[in-house]
């Protein structure tokens, strides 16, 4: 069970630090089931078997837990997944791109370095 | 006695579910308006018992015994955050319908603003873990939504990195909420302090950063805020200023509650160093740019700095402190958005290069700017002096030098950004160039600028009834200094 939490956790990390909002999709969902499983395979009381407990009762919290993040996690990837198509439709490609703000500070650094006139300075 | 509470929450969640099966434009105001209407003066009510009794309210859903049932919880803090966000909400859906912007037309605005307004409520009413994970959830949704409304490309490449940080963050909150369940075997927040006091140092302090972390990512400290800057600006201005009002403090609140009820004292020098940074950082990102709306946003995460500082400080004065300087943020923030959303109304854009001379044209807004940018900068008599001089003296008596000097140079930075902004939008000659006989601003946007006003107003007002509202932040804050007070009041002893 550990192996695979660790193994859920890896390659999930490893897909959303992609660039392609369907491979980050894919981690997502995948540490999203790493958690659930993180949940149930230690939901008991401190020192009990999980969800068969002590004595074949166990408090029904982790489940319920579970079931609604299982639930919110769908939710949220097809929420997702609309947005990839959405994002696929307008440009052609589902990359994460950078911040435009950020790009024109950036690119206005650049330019003050090299002291040649923005496209807005001539315009006015 | 306390069917009270549970409206704030109920009362939105059926308003949604109305407005999704009524789609006449008109209807689905009308149900808005009440539903919210409603759900403010239950707050009221709430606030006015809590403060009137002085006790904590609380109500058990089902009417099940403390441990099992769902609680929902009152204290000062809570009833105080309700009020301020109920009503913060009613004036920004005027503004919203004033504007006239496709995104209040679309016939899934009023239902979405509605869940997430239930959503608020219940994160500041929810008495267990549990509860608190799936206001979260009902919230975060309700907000994926209204940043993507529109679908255009901006929005969509910064909705990306709002849903996928904020996925991030639910997961490991949900994870923190697994472990805490594993550690003690209780999500409820009233149990939890005693069985977590009963655990080994290094398990208690593992699952204090991890909760921090997620918490921490929903209120926009440093490091983990550079989500922020980057998606707020990319929705309408309306949606903007609800998300800076009120998503972060959410944030700020349940690290309130957590360093206070679950692990009191248990990491107030990384809290420091936190709260430092994020003043620094936050507001060092502010001067950077050349755009009204991304400046703001920086100083969203800037203004979030002073809030943990109080908490780190983590004395009673401090806290009351922290109390009372997110009160007066909420509207601050939300009216400086609200004046943003009418200039980019007005000229099509907010940035330094496409606007200026706005003074010239309607000095009325130009004051509807300056007086909560002053306050923003915590200059006297507006709130934000009061908050910081509150914090600052606490600051002091705990002999945080070097934190009170960090908040001032905070403080004199904020002054000098929003001198850009006033030099930027409002200052110099009119531009661009004006259609000929259209004078003023305000007079064309009549439900915009009534609802801005009544939001200025209410900045105002914080300021004039500085005394009493101080006295009830002190109130509050001796309820979170004692936690027992809470266990009591949610267990019935």
């Amino acid at each position: 069970m550990v192996v695979l939490i660790a193994v859920f956790f890896g390659t999930g990390t490893y897909l959303l630090l992609q660039r392609t909002l369907t491979r980050i999709v894919l981690g997502i969902a995948l540490i999203a089931n790493g958690v659930n499983v993180l949940i149930v395979s230690t939901s008991s009381a401190p020192g009990d078997v999980p969800i068969v407990g002590r004595d074949g009762r166990t408090d029904s919290v982790p489940q319920a837990l579970v079931l609604t993040a299982i639930v919110i996690g769908f939710a949220v990837i097809a929420f997702l997944l609309a947005l990839a198509w959405r994002a696929w439709t307008i440009d052609g490609d589902d990359d994460v791109e950078d911040d435009v703000e950020d790009r024109r500070v950036a690119r206005e650094r650049e330019r003050a370095a090299t002291d040649v006139p923005s496209p807005e300075d001539v315009d006015r | 006695m306390n069917v009270l509470l549970g409206l704030p929450l109920g009362i939105p969640l059926l308003g949604a579910a109305l407005t999704l099966i009524v789609r006449g434009r008109t209807a689905q105001r009308t149900i808005s308006f009440l539903a919210l209407f409603v759900s403010l003066g239950a707050s009221i009510a709430v606030l006015v018992d809590v403060a009137v009794s002085d006790e904590i309210a609380v109500s058990r859903l089902g009417g099940w015994p403390a441990p099992i049932a769902i609680t929902l919880v009152g204290d000062r803090l809570s009833a105080m955050m309700l009020v301020i966000s109920v009503s913060l909400l009613l004036v920004v859906l005027a503004f919203a319908i004033g504007q006239r912007a496709s995104d209040e037309r679309s016939p899934f605005y009023h239902p979405v603003y509605l869940v997430l307004a239930a959503g608020l409520a219940q994160a500041f009413l929810a008495g267990d873990l549990f509860n608190l994970f799936v206001a979260f959830e009902l919230m975060l949704m309700a907000s994926y939504v209204l940043l993507t409304l529109e679908g255009t490309d901006a929005q969509i490449r910064a909705g990306t990195t709002y849903v996928v940080l904020n996925v991030v963050e639910s997961t490991v909150l949900l994870m923190a909420i697994g472990l805490v369940f594993a550690a003690t075997g209780t999500v409820s927040m009233a149990d939890l302090p005693e069985r977590l006091a009963a655990l080994p140092d290094g398990v208690r302090t593992g699952l204090n950063l991890l909760l921090l972390v997620a918490f921490g990512i929903k209120a926009a400290v440093f490091p983990l805020f550079f989500w922020l800057p980057d998606s707020y600006p990319t929705a309408p201005s309306s949606v903007t200023a609800v998300f800076a009002g009120l998503l972060t403090k959410v944030g700020v609140y349940t690290l309130i509650r957590t360093e206070t009820l679950l692990f009191p004292g248990g990491q107030n020098t990384l809290l420091l160093w936190i709260a430092g940074l994020t003043m620094i950082i936050g507001v060092l990102g502010a001067m950077s740019h050349m755009e009204m709306k991304r400046i703001l946003s920086f100083h969203i995460v800037s203004q979030i700095g002073y809030m943990v500082m109080g908490l780190g400080i983590a004395t009673e004065a401090a806290l009351a402190a922290t109390v009372f300087f997110l009160l007066h943020q909420i509207p601050v923030k939300t009216a400086l958005f609200l004046v943003q959303g009418i200039v980019e109304r007005e000229t099509g854009t907010s940035a330094f290069d496409g606007v200026g001379g706005l003074a010239r044209r309607s000095g009325f807004l130009a004051v509807l700017f300056l007086l909560p940018a002053l306050s923003l900068a915590g200059l006297p008599p507006f709130s934000g002096f009061i908050g910081k001089l509150g914090l600052v003296r606490a600051g002091f008596d705990d002999g945080a030098h070097v934190m009170v000097t960090v908040a001032l140079v905070g403080s004199i930075l904020t002054l000098i950004s929003m001198t850009k902004i006033w030099i930027g939008v409002f200052w110099g000659e009119v531009y661009p160039e004006v259609p000929h006989g259209r004078v003023g601003i305000l007079r064309h946007h009549r439900l915009m600028s009534a609802s801005t006003v009544l939001l200025v107003a209410v900045t105002l007002a914080i300021a004039a009834l500085a005394g009493p509202i101080y006295e009830f932040c002190v109130g509050a804050a001796a309820q979170l200094v004692d936690p027992s007070i809470y266990i009591e009041a949610v267990l019935g002893s």
